[in-house]
């Protein structure tokens, strides 16, 4: 399996990255072809070589050519199973190669996403699409290849053999055939339309499912079960409709294919009869023929299962497609620009709007952080607070103004380098599966044990890790859940500061915790982050008033700047804010 | 009649996710319940059909209607032979063709395949009826059950679990009983008339292929015996790589900021190769079933064409009865090897069906009395007395608890996690019931009044702001049925909501959806304040309500609670010491037990556990 993984893959043009996975495959499909061609052949040879054994054979009395033809017919079908071997194995190794590549392709393309993109497709979508959408594609195209692909070749070689019998009776066969292809084509295109609509529904219903079963204590406090029910049944009621409507359509297929294959045999009795009776055919001939027209219609039955499946991994394809050419709005720089050494981070006339809103989330947003300074942001809910950490990492970029990091503007940073200069702590406690080890040496590798100790002093975690049987070692489970809120907060804060990062972010990180931890970790913080850059956002005053300098957010806007007793004095926003946690403040 | 090799695929294999046409499960609905067997698989099957008794009629018309098109289909062959007998009597005895006869035979053909092909259609259609139908009702029952378990079913369920059963479960059953349904009988019927027929026209040659088949089937289980273990193999490595991308799209910030990219890219390029190699070796097994099968029917369709040639010039054949016969032989393999396949298809929709009737018989909540009293206008008055509850039987919890709550007044409900805050209030509102003792209000037992009936009387704040999709007027009015716009826009401006709503480009008509995308936790958390300010409680629960707003909002927010909770018993639970202090009574309470009550002055003159907590400033919660 080649890893293309979405290196250096044009994703402008339409389906750029489609053919850019397929084309590898390219050699194997055709090889596959021909394989498949060659075993349709050997097939159709079965029913010719048995016409022959009639006129041949049979008809004069000729029991040598009886048996000639039984060896050429085993020597058929033995060529026969091992071109259809050879079709399986390439048919599983294409699409499961395909399906391999296409998974790489949306990981490496979700991992260059920033927040923008992640949000708009949404985490649990991407998940699907990765898996699920995957798979359906992957089955379907291993179907189409192995199976499905017979049908054309079948008919097309049940034509020509024909052709060879008897040129006018297979006529009837050139008839028959493209009558069949219109009438599938005809329910199929009737039904495509439905598929999607389907898909929507099924959608719909499982994330009615989904809130209910997330919101079933706030369903029952407010008594809406029978709004919940009547929500359900509309949505239940039409994906039925439109599943039956499918069904129904479906339903057609069978029967009208055996319907045109059956009368084209009974056409070809009856003009068969006419030319054997004109001495213009043999009988051999017509045997044959009724094993093409079975043949042909086989062929095609096996081909409309595709269409029971074409559908979904039609939409499954276009939701893969839909991650592929999304082009991510954050984009390393062309040619990158080392670090000033300046150290810190400084925001220069920053102004930040979501893509689609009115609003700005920031503006004009100016103010330095340097190394060794530690500042705090704080605001009301939709300030722009968490906006100003995700800026600086680029997991958003600038609407105007500039970031800067160590003096460069972050979009010139080549972004590893950007990366290695950051230690974040996020809002959410994310925490890795593994164990604890593993997650404090995320980002970095090569921490001994004693720094990962260190790390886990400062942020007030030691005394837990330590009480743990297997201390560092102990596992983790998927999103840390095994540890409670407060554990996890300062897990994660433990895990930044492994990395001794000259700046370093705290996005509201203390909320889990109690006054008195939070203190503790503050005094150790400023201790062993020395010449960091640090900058703080949080709710508390508690947690900010001891910070070099708290900046005051209100929508979007530097409102007021200064130290907790400056802003105490003159910030009227500041003032309110610190006054509503004055218990807390006075322990 | 020929979609067996997509069957095999679908029971032999089912990797991630649904079946062709099914509900597509979320991350966590996947690879639940497929491959898997059932326990009781006839007692399963006999409930099945139960749930189809209802289409009982339909059911008998479809059998009788798959009957007539395999016997017009089998009859089929035998007439055109009999249509090849008459030309080559004729050309052999060098006689002039009856194209007369011929022509009645062939009409009569067709009227035959006229007639097959209506029953098949007729067939089709029930099918997908009869399947639509118990699907659709299958999912109305399952959600409404939803709605009747106690929520201690849900908690001991992951919520990934109930959605599979809800959707995946109950469309693979839909889907294997249409394959059952439709395919199994048909299979059946024309294997019983193909035989019939083969025998009626050589004994011996029906032999040849009778052996064959057997051959077939022996080698098709053969090989997949083999494929077993790496399908096992495959199921695990899936796992595997689900868990990769799950992680890796959820800390996907972490990943990049962390410089994990590369070790996370090779971290899931290894699991996607194993699973890739697994897969490929399961997929090639499973998948070489069909050409074995097809190679074993070429080789009986030899051996019958050249034991029939010399059946044919010994004079115990006619050529047309070879033709014939040639074509029963075709159609014969295919329909054995569905009804072999049938076996897995039967097992995992039982696994399927027995997961939704899991659901569907869970324990339901005690019922709510039917002749209650008429609940009086409340004033609020909520009485604990000696309550004893646990959610584990043994896991000691809420003891011996008693507490009132006067009318109008605030509790403010203090201590460690775990202490049982939240189980206060999954009694209060009857998510749990009382192991003994009572809780009143105004006098009545709660477990008197209907559930409906009492939840009215309360607003409640969850920790985790629940909004479902649909516009933010839409979440805000689900606080009361039938509330008008304005008296939607009133609660919005108590709850500070309208504020930040003006700014949005859509306003109310804001889409949330089920990320609640665009809004922040404490937006979230403001509409379903709103929500509460909306149903005009008579009891007011705030659940930490207010902990993930931050500190100016919520001064904002207090001044309306202050104004909502004039009149109205409010239980609080918080963890700022802002918010407890200005109650009329804090409840101290640890690992289930009240330690202390009173207000703040009372409890700090007190000098206990309270007084400790403010003094040595000892974790409130961890």
């Amino acid at each position: 399996m080649r890893a293309v993984a979405g290196k250096g893959v044009p994703v402008d043009r339409k389906f750029g990255q489609w053919r850019a996975i397929l084309s590898p495959w390219r050699g194997l499909i055709v090889l596959l072809l021909l394989c498949q061609i060659g075993q349709s052949v050997a097939s159709l040879l079965l029913p010719s070589l048995s016409a022959d054994v009639i006129d041949r054979g049979i008809l004069p009395g000729d029991r040598g050519v009886i048996w000639s033809h039984a060896v050429m017919m085993l020597g058929a079908a033995l060529v026969q199973i091992a071109l259809a071997i050879a079709v399986t194995w390439l048919g599983a190794r294409i699409s499961l190669g395909i399906g391999a590549e296409l998974r790489s392709a949306i990981f490496a393309r979700v991992q260059t996403f920033a927040l923008t993109e992640l949000r708009n497709l949404g985490v649990p979508s991407l998940i699907t699409r990765t898996t699920n959408d995957v798979q359906q594609v992957q089955s379907t195209l291993l179907m189409a290849l192995t199976m499905v692909l017979t049908a054309p070749v079948m008919g097309i070689g049940a034509v020509i053999m024909a052709i060879r019998q008897d040129a006018q009776l297979s006529l009837l066969l050139a008839v028959a055939v493209p009558l069949l292809g219109l009438l599938v084509g005809l329910i199929l295109s009737r039904s495509l339309p439905l598929f999607g609509r389907m898909q929507a529904q099924v959608d719909r219903v499982n994330g009615i499912l989904r809130e209910q079963i997330g919101g079933v204590r706030t369903i029952r406090a407010f008594v809406r079960d029978r709004h919940e029910q009547e929500r359900f049944a509309v949505a239940n009621d039409s994906l039925s409709a439109t599943a039956l409507q499918i069904g129904r359509l479906m339903a057609l297929m069978m029967p009208a294919a055996g319907m045109v294959m059956q009368f084209t045999a009974i056409a070809l009795v009856w003009f068969a009869a006419h030319r054997i009776g004109a001495g213009e055919m043999q009988v051999g001939s017509l045997v044959a023929f009724i094993a093409y027209i079975f043949q042909v219609l086989v062929s095609v039955m096996i081909a409309s299962m595709l269409f029971a499946v074409a559908p979904r991994a039609l939409v499954s394809a276009r939701r893969i497609d839909e991650v592929l050419t999304t082009v991510p709005s954050v984009a390393p720089p062309a040619a990158p620009q080392p670090g000033k050494g300046t150290g810190g981070v400084e925001f220069r006339d920053v102004s930040f709007t979501y893509p689609g809103a009115e609003a700005a989330v920031l503006s004009h947003v100016t103010f330095r952080v340097a190394p060794g300074e530690t500042v705090g942001i704080i605001g009301a809910t939709g300030s722009g607070k968490s906006t100003v950490i995700d800026l600086i990492p680029r997991l958003f970029d600038v609407t105007g103004g500039a970031v800067l990091v160590d003096g460069t503007d972050v979009r010139d940073l080549a972004p590893d380098e950007l990366w290695s200069n950051i230690g974040l702590v996020p809002q959410e406690t994310f925490l890795f599966s593994g164990t604890i080890a593993d997650n404090l040496r995320y980002g970095a590798p090569d921490a001994s044990d004693d720094d990962l100790w260190r790390a886990l002093t400062v942020a007030q975690a030691r005394d837990f890790v330590a009480a743990l049987p297997l201390g560092l070692e102990a596992p983790v489970v998927q999103g840390g859940t095994n540890f409670s809120g407060g554990q996890r907060q300062r897990l994660t804060i433990a895990r930044a500061l492994a990395r001794r990062p000259p700046v370093c972010l705290f996005d509201d990180s203390f909320s889990a915790l109690d006054y008195v931890t939070d203190a503790r970790l503050r005094a150790a913080l400023a201790a062993d982050l020395g010449g960091a850059a640090v900058l703080i956002v949080g709710q508390r005053v508690s947690s900010l008033r001891h910070a070099d300098r708290i900046i005051v957010l209100d929508h979007g806007r530097i409102v007021g700047q200064g130290s907790h007793d400056e802003l105490m004095a003159a910030s009227p926003a500041y003032r309110e804010i610190a006054e509503s946690q004055a218990v807390g403040e006075a322990a | 009649m020929t979609s067996r090799p997509a069957r095999d695929l679908a029971a032999t294999e089912r990797p991630v996710g649904p079946a062709v046409g099914g509900p597509r499960g979320g991350p966590m609905g996947m690879a639940v319940g497929a491959g898997a067997r059932a326990r009781d698989l006839r007692g399963t099957l006999w409930r099945m059909s139960g749930l189809l008794s209802e289409a009982r009629g339909r059911i008998a018309v479809m059998v009788l209607a798959t009957l007539v098109s395999v016997l017009m289909g089998v009859l089929m062959p035998w007439l055109l032979g009999r249509g090849t007998d008459m030309v080559v009597d004729a050309v052999s005895a060098d006689r002039a063709i009856d194209f007369a006869g011929l022509a009645q035979l062939l009409v009569l053909c067709a009227a035959l395949q006229t007639l097959a092909s209506l029953a098949n259609w007729l067939q089709a259609w029930i099918t997908a009826d009869v399947v639509q139908d118990l699907g659709r009702r299958l999912r109305r029952l399952a959600e409404e059950k939803l709605a009747r378990v106690p929520l201690s079913w849900f908690d001991r369920q992951p919520p990934g679990e109930v959605l599979s059963r809800v959707t995946n479960d109950v469309d693979n059953v839909g889907q294997s009983l249409a394959q059952l349904l439709s395919q199994l009988l048909m299979s059946l019927f024309q294997v019983i008339g193909v035989v019939a027929m083969m025998l009626f026209l050589s004994p011996l040659m029906t032999l040849i292929a009778l052996v064959s088949l057997a051959l077939s089937l022996w080698l098709s289980r053969l090989i997949a015996g083999y494929a077993r273990p790496r399908f096992r193999a495959q199921w695990a490595l899936t796992g595997t790589l689900n868990s990769e991308i799950e992680e890796g799209f959820t800390g996907h910030t972490l990943v990049k900021v962390f410089g994990h990219q590369t070790r996370a890219a090779e971290e899931f390029e290894r699991a996607n190769r194993a699973l890739h190699d697994n897969t490929l070796a399961a997929q090639f097994l499973s998948g070489v079933i069909q050409p074995v099968i097809m190679f074993v029917g070429n080789l009986s369709f030899i051996a019958v064409v050249i034991f029939g040639a010399f059946r044919v010039l010994a004079g115990g054949l006619t050529i047309g009865t070879l033709q014939s016969f040639i074509q029963y032989v075709r159609q014969l393999n295919m329909p054995v090897s569905q009804v072999s396949s049938m076996a897995a298809v039967l097992q995992s929709a039982a696994a399927s069906a027995e997961r939704v009737f899991d659901l569907l018989d869970a324990p339901e909540m005690a019922a709510d009395p039917v002749d209650a009293p008429d609940l009086p206008a409340t004033r609020g008055r909520v009485v604990f007395s000696h309550v004893r509850f646990r959610y584990d039987p043994d896991v000691p919890l809420f003891e011996d608890v008693s507490l009132v709550a006067e009318p109008g007044l605030t509790v403010a409900i203090v201590g460690p996690t775990g202490a049982g805050k939240t189980t206060l209030v999954n009694l209060l509102m009857r998510f749990y019931e009382v192991d003994a003792g009572t809780i009143t209000l105004d006098g009545i037992d709660i477990a008197s009044i209907p559930r409906e009936a009492l939840r009215r009387r309360f607003g409640m704040v969850l920790q985790n702001a629940w909004l479902y999709s649909g516009t933010i007027r839409d979440n805000i009015a689900y606080g009361r049925d039938g509330a008008t716009d304005a008296e939607v826009v009133e609660a919005a401006r108590a709850a500070h909501v309208d504020e930040f709503v003006r700014t949005l480009p859509a306003g109310y008509d804001t889409q949330i959806d089920e990320n609640g995308s665009g809004l922040s936790v404490g937006q979230r958390q403001l509409l379903t304040i709103a929500r509460a300010f909306l149903a005009r409680p008579e009891v007011l629960i705030l659940d930490e309500a207010t902990s993930s707003v931050d500190t100016r909002t919520e001064v904002l927010v207090q001044r309306a609670m202050a104004g909502l909770r004039q009149g109205r018993t409010s239980f609080v639970i918080a963890h700022r010491l802002s918010t407890i202090r200005d109650a009329d009574l804090i409840v101290y309470m640890e690992h289930g037990n009240v330690l202390e009550q009173g207000d703040h002055a009372t409890l700090m003159a007190a000098r206990g556990a309270y007084w400790r907590l403010q003094m040595a400033q000892t974790p409130l919660d961890d």
